[in-house]
């Protein structure tokens, strides 16, 4: 005898181990590679600390009033520090947090803020297509008027656009109520989003040039 | 099938020319004993070398993009899916022997299915790098498998290409295991009689610890036949769908439903071909001919009269087809396949393909070994010529403005020669270091292997 005689348990235990592994190897690569678990949740340090929650929380303050371009633009766009100048050459004035604004503002600098939310450029996504048909910032950016420092909200994976271009009605909405993020349908969130859909002609498409073009 | 030792020596053609077990044994195992000789060793490097231009052209290819092969509009696809096409043809000769033969019953198999067998598993792997290397962004090449991720990606059941996938994986891992389930009896010969540690110790792990006992017979044969039963459907199977890759489109010329059965003829053709160019340089430089005898030889050459002739036959059909649908597109692929600017490759492929094989009516022809040699080079390349033609109907597509000429480049041709290299250095240690012949099998149907040997016919009453 060559080998002893456990060695006769090793081809099954190799294919059962063999099973497991390339299961678990999938698994680890399609769970914790995932933009869900790797993305979800990014908050970088920006160079000024700009509270959300203050501004479009407690003091009210419409998303467009900073994102103007949103209903007009592919990008809904970083507010110029001209934008922060309206209030701050008077509101505030002294705070350490304004001086650097205003140095920005004074200096024709602008600051750096740190982008959050990435798409590959291979990707073509518009807001303004998106927040057109009654799609509200929520959807994706999720409740930003309770976020003091922003982070990512949604993993913005493929397969995460295609969940919502697949079955849109529960997420559309009502234009006027689009960056109303604390509002919820009274009645069944399907139903309200049918109703506009038909009304603003929502036609979601998957074909790979919708977003690959 | 070894076991079954109930024919009439008399009656039927003597397929081993020795009554001695152990000149069997010895024929087959002495090879793997010696040490290698020396037009073996310049063979292996050759064939390295070539392996070694195929690993480079594949590297650069990655480097670069798929912009280095010749493939452009309207010809978006080459050389690569013409080798591919041609080597796992190849293959399906093996398993033709292997699986259809034993079912069979046709005896004769043992002298060639182990060679055959080992062709098949290298020829699907020679295939099976160019659909790899093919992908323009070879680091998303999982996407060929239906494998779970983020971005919602599935590869397109409804598509040809996927089934191909999975045709060519079942194919090689059903082959693998047929060969290696085959090979286990005789490995254990192979550790019986080593005589160093490393040799007894690897041979060991790979015969699984068999015996030989009547329990290991029964559970082997019972095996071997359900896993002939599970390969034999695939030698039509995965020609059939390599053959959708172009039928399913709506190409005309391609757009046929003669493509299935046409293409499982031409690969088994195909594969005979290559089983014997093989086969006669093996017999001759290993002194098989005791094993491998006329008889086999002779059989297959009938094989290829049988499949070229249904080649023959599907050309012919093509072109009356053609002309019978009344299509214009369609007849005007045939008349420029014939006399297009490629008609030089659609009478390459006529002249091997059709007429070659036709002199296998004649004895003579059948039973000459230079001459049936010749025959099997003319098919092989006949056959890859018929994948060119097939392929190159592309170059005058929908729009005439972007007809084109499609020429390969060195890259294209360096990486098919280079494929030579991986086939020849796989075999080659097949043939040195495995039994090139299936010992047990061709003991079995030995005439002393039958339990009547020796019995004065007609005289001792059963």
């Amino acid at each position: 005898m060559v080998f002893p005689k456990w060695t006769n348990k090793i081809p099954a235990i190799a294919a059962v181990s063999a099973f497991i592994i390339l299961n678990a190897l999938i698994f680890v690569f399609w769970y914790w590679f995932s933009p869900k678990h790797l993305n979800v949740g990014y908050m970088p340090e920006q160079p000024v600390h700009y509270s959300h929650k203050l501004h479009a929380g407690t003091m009210g303050i419409d998303c467009r009033y900073c994102h103007f371009n949103v209903e007009r633009g592919s990008f809904a766009g970083v507010p110029p520090t001209e934008v922060c100048m309206n209030c701050h050459t008077t509101v505030k004035t002294s705070s350490p947090e304004i001086v650097k604004v205003r140095e920005a503002f004074a200096t024709g600098t602008p600051i750096k803020w740190v982008r959050i939310h990435k798409l590959p450029e291979f990707a073509y996504f518009n807001h303004s297509a998106h927040v057109n048909k009654g799609v509200s910032c929520v959807e994706c950016h999720g409740r930003i008027d309770q976020m003091d420092v922003v982070r990512e909200f949604a993993p913005l994976s493929m397969s995460w656009c295609l969940d919502c271009h697949r079955a849109p009605a529960s997420h559309i909405r009502d234009r006027k109520l689009i960056t109303n993020l604390a509002w919820h349908p009274d009645g069944d969130a399907v139903e309200n989003g049918l109703k506009f859909m038909e009304k603003y002609h929502v036609n979601t498409r998957t074909d790979c040039n919708t977003c690959h073009r | 099938m070894i076991i079954h030792s109930d024919f009439d020596p008399t009656k039927r053609p003597v397929l081993v020319e020795t009554e001695d077990f152990h000149e069997v044994t010895d024929v087959i195992t002495l090879p793997a004993e010696a040490k290698p000789t020396f037009p073996w060793v310049l063979l292996l490097l050759g064939s390295l070398s070539l392996l070694s231009v195929m690993v480079g052209m594949i590297g650069y290819l990655f480097w670069e993009g798929t912009g280095v092969w010749g493939v452009n509009i309207p010809v978006g696809w080459g050389w690569a899916i013409v080798n591919f096409v041609w080597w796992i043809g190849i293959g399906h000769a093996g398993t033709l022997i292997s699986a259809i033969l034993f079912l069979f019953r046709q005896k004769w198999r043992t002298a060639i299915n182990r060679f055959s067998e080992a062709m098949t598993i290298f020829a699907v792997m020679c295939a099976g790098v160019f659909p790899a290397i093919h992908v323009g962004r070879i680091w998303v090449i999982y996407f060929v498998f239906p494998i779970p991720n983020s971005m919602g990606v599935w590869p397109n059941f409804r598509s040809p290409l996927l089934w191909d996938v999975f045709a060519v994986s079942t194919y090689f891992t059903v082959s693998v295991l047929f060969w290696y389930m085959g090979l286990i009896p005789d490995l254990a010969t192979f550790r019986d009689r080593a005589t160093t540690k490393v040799r007894k110790f690897v041979l060991a792990v790979f015969a699984l610890g068999w015996r030989g006992s009547a329990r290991h017979w029964q559970n082997y044969e019972r095996s071997y036949l359900i896993l002939a039963a599970i390969s034999t459907p695939l030698v039509l199977s995965v020609h059939s769908i390599v053959s959708f890759d172009f039928a399913v489109s709506k190409v005309p010329g391609w757009h046929t439903t003669i493509f299935p059965p046409y293409f499982v003829a031409g690969a088994v053709f195909s594969g005979f071909a290559l089983v014997e160019t093989l086969l006669l340089i093996a017999r001759k430089v290993y002194g098989l001919e005791k094993v491998v005898r006329m008889h086999h030889l002779d059989n297959m050459n009938k094989f290829m009269l049988l499949t070229g002739s249904l080649v023959g036959y599907a050309y012919f059909m093509e072109i009356f087809i053609a002309y019978y649908s009344g299509n214009i597109y369609e007849r005007y692929a045939f008349y420029n396949r014939a006399l297009g600017e490629y008609w030089w490759s659609y009478w390459i492929m006529i002249s091997c393909n059709v007429i070659s094989p036709q002199f296998f009516w004649f004895k003579w022809c059948r039973q000459n070994i230079p001459f049936m040699f010749i025959i099997t080079i003319f098919i092989n390349i006949g056959m890859w010529f018929e994948r060119f033609v097939i392929v190159i109907t592309l170059h005058a597509d929908f729009l005439p403005s972007s007809w084109g000429y499609y020429r390969p480049t060195w890259v294209d041709i360096w990486t098919y020669v280079g494929t030579f290299g991986l086939f020849g250095t796989f075999f080659l240690l097949f043939l040195k270091y495995l039994p090139q012949l299936a010992i047990a099998e061709v003991k079995g149907v030995m005439p002393v292997a039958s339990p009547h040997h020796g019995e004065h016919h007609g005289a001792g009453g059963h």
